[in-house]
């Protein structure tokens, strides 16, 4: 059936004078499940199940092999009294979040506002930055620990071409290798960006005329109008910030294999589950490592949400009430 | 008096002709600033692939001299990276666990989601918090059962990993779709219902074909998301190389024989290269699914 005829079907019942007293339809309960039945399948065997069988490794000694030993909150005593690079990854982790977090939103804002700006040809250059986020994690690793490569690599060379005598050696050098991982992050700012774009396009522009009218200055507006319209934009990338940091992984691991990384300067949490797990057979260990992940994560969103009424402005009435 | 309010009335002219003047010279410097500064940003997004392009046609004592332009251009390299590493064959395994994966995706996503969007049922409001937060989920804390299961059933190495869970839904494209789903209006189901169309047919030949846009959107970070992934693999298939994929070859790359290293280049823009096509013709159905969600894939 055609979607004109439908649309004329349904314009007709409504309007009609006598139209009938709408029936209850009766709820499909088979159809219903019939549908769900592959997400129920889905929830069960691959989230819920794992998290409490991963809940009860955590307090076990797993080695795949032979089966899991209850040894109560070992593990979680070796992690925070015993293990030097649980520490390690976590100040990696933290590090790198405290810094690329707000670096990140801050370059998405700026990148966003600056496409809203002409009046022709924006979508050239939003294609045009888009589309390093698109790249795959791996070839975007490899490619950055080549040009950024002191040696061979040309990036140095265009440094020392506009002035920059001594530029670091990037991902070889330990006290480095966190900031080409950082630049890597806001090559592939797009995704977070496009975000915030539909956001600023969503600003009533009426609101900027009056600013203009009362003579308001180009920073006032942004710091007035733009700033306040977009906290919920920025709350909202803070929040998945937080989530993916602690699961950050591929671009660290890579660039970790590629420049043999023997300081350990990019491991970081993730990198922490997976060599217990994976390298080391420390399944039950994993396992707690893996749900002070989930503890650290829903505590850290739970503060900026705990924090959102005082900077979030929500022009429609808030998500999370 | 008629000649002062003339004269009045020619330097009000001026001035504004003046002031139109400085505005239009305004709006030429306003154009300018805007545009260098879109077109330097544009220069540093570039600037890597250009990189990885230029270094790719080089030969391998050139490539590690720092330049900017191959000389000579060795289009040799794009051949050789599929003799000297299995080059096709991770390439053929990447497209089938994307390609299944996809379907997969696809295929268990849509009917959650119309259940959840277009009929009124008890539990709905709790089944989409539930789906909601398993999106919230960090994998890790699933990620060694699953491991667990699948070694049992030993799937261990094998794509079953890989593509089997695809077909049990994902919460995202549950609630991407079940965010467009919603803004379908509810009158065209009523009107199918009361010509007494099944809930099935409703779903398959209505709803479906209004859906195309979010449906494709969701296909498309579904092959983005199996193309791109690297962790999965890493866990599932790295240990028979028969099944590398074209992320894991690429990594190990480096401790393969007979390799130059900047054929590395090489076989990066030929891993790329496919996405960023997929991308210059499916930009806008990709942008409204980021903007429908506000996250991607």
């Amino acid at each position: 059936m055609s979607l004109p005829r439908l649309r004329a079907a349904a314009s007709f019942t409504k309007k009609g004078a006598a139209a009938p007293p709408r029936k209850k339809l009766k709820v499909p309960r088979l159809f219903i499940f019939l549908c769900l039945s592959p997400w129920l399948f889905g929830i069960i065997f691959f989230t819920a199940y794992p998290m409490v069988s991963s809940f009860y490794q955590s307090f076990t000694k797993f080695n795949l092999i032979e089966s899991p030993k209850w040894v109560g909150l070992d593990n979680f005593h070796r992690m925070f009294f015993e293990d030097d690079d649980f520490w390690k990854a976590l100040k990696n982790t933290i590090w790198i979040s405290a810094i690329s977090i707000p670096l990140r939103i801050t370059f998405a804002i700026f990148t966003a506002w600056v496409l809203t700006k002409p009046k022709r040809g924006s979508s050239i250059y939003r294609t045009i930055f888009f589309l390093p986020s698109m790249v795959p994690a791996v070839a975007g690793t490899m490619a950055f620990t080549y040009i950024f490569n002191p040696a061979y690599g040309p990036v140095n060379k265009m440094l020392e071409a506009i002035g920059i005598k001594e530029p670091p050696f990037w991902f070889l050098d330990p006290q480095w290798s966190k900031w080409g991982l950082i630049l890597l992050g806001l090559w592939g700012i797009g995704d977070t960006m496009i975000i915030f774009l539909a956001g600023l396009l969503d600003v009533p522009k009426s609101l900027y005329e009056a600013a203009e009218l009362e003579g308001a200055s180009g920073w006032q507006s942004f710091r007035y109008i733009t700033l306040p319209m977009m906290t919920p934009v920025i709350f909202f990338s803070g929040v998945t910030g937080v989530i993916g940091s602690f699961q950050y992984f591929t671009q660290a691991y890579v660039a970790s294999g590629q420049v043999n990384d023997y300081s350990h300067s990019m491991y970081f949490y993730a990198t922490h589950i997976y060599f217990s797990a994976f390298k080391a057979y420390e399944m039950g260990y994993a396992s707690a490592l893996a749900w002070v992940l989930l503890v650290i994560t829903l505590l850290c969103t739970l503060v900026i949400l705990k924090t959102q009424k005082r900077w979030v402005h929500y022009p429609n009435g808030s998500l999370f009430k | 008096m008629s000649i002062y309010a003339s004269e009045k009335l020619a330097e009000i002219d001026e001035q504004s002709r003046k002031a139109r003047r400085s505005k239009k010279w305004n709006n030429l410097l306003h154009m300018v600033g805007n545009h260098s500064v879109l077109i330097a940003l544009s220069a540093i997004f570039i600037l890597p692939l250009y990189l990885v392009i230029v270094i790719s046609l080089m030969n391998k004592g050139q490539a590690e001299t720092r330049s900017l332009w191959p000389h000579p251009f060795v289009w040799h390299n794009y051949l050789e990276v599929f003799t000297a590493v299995p080059f096709l064959k991770w390439t053929l395994n990447t497209l089938f666990v994307s390609v299944v994966g996809t379907i997969g995706t696809v295929v268990s996503s849509v009917p959650p989601a119309y259940v959840l969007s277009r009929l009124q049922w008890k539990g709905r409001q709790t089944t989409f918090l539930v789906i909601l937060s398993t999106m919230m989920l960090p994998g890790q804390v699933t990620m060694i059962p699953v491991y667990i299961i699948f070694s049992k059933l030993h799937w261990i190495p094998s794509f079953l990993p890989l593509i089997v869970p695809s077909f049990f839904a994902s919460a995202f494209s549950i609630f991407l779709l079940r965010q467009f789903f919603t803004s379908i209006p509810d009158e065209i189901s009523d009107a199918a219902r009361i010509d007494g169309c099944s809930e099935f047919k409703l779903m398959m030949r209505i709803i479906v074909p209004l859906a195309k846009p979010a449906i494709s959107a969701i296909a498309l970070f579904a092959f983005l998301g199996s193309w791109n992934d690297f962790f999965g693999p890493l866990l599932y298939i790295v240990e028979n190389e028969n099944l590398w994929t074209l992320g894991i070859g690429l990594n190990a790359f480096q401790g393969l024989h007979h390799v130059n290293t900047n054929m590395m280049m090489t076989a990066s823009a030929l891993f790329m290269a496919p996405v960023i096509i997929i991308f210059f013709f499916s930009q806008k159905v990709f942008i409204e699914g980021v903007t429908l969600t506000g996250v991607k894939g």
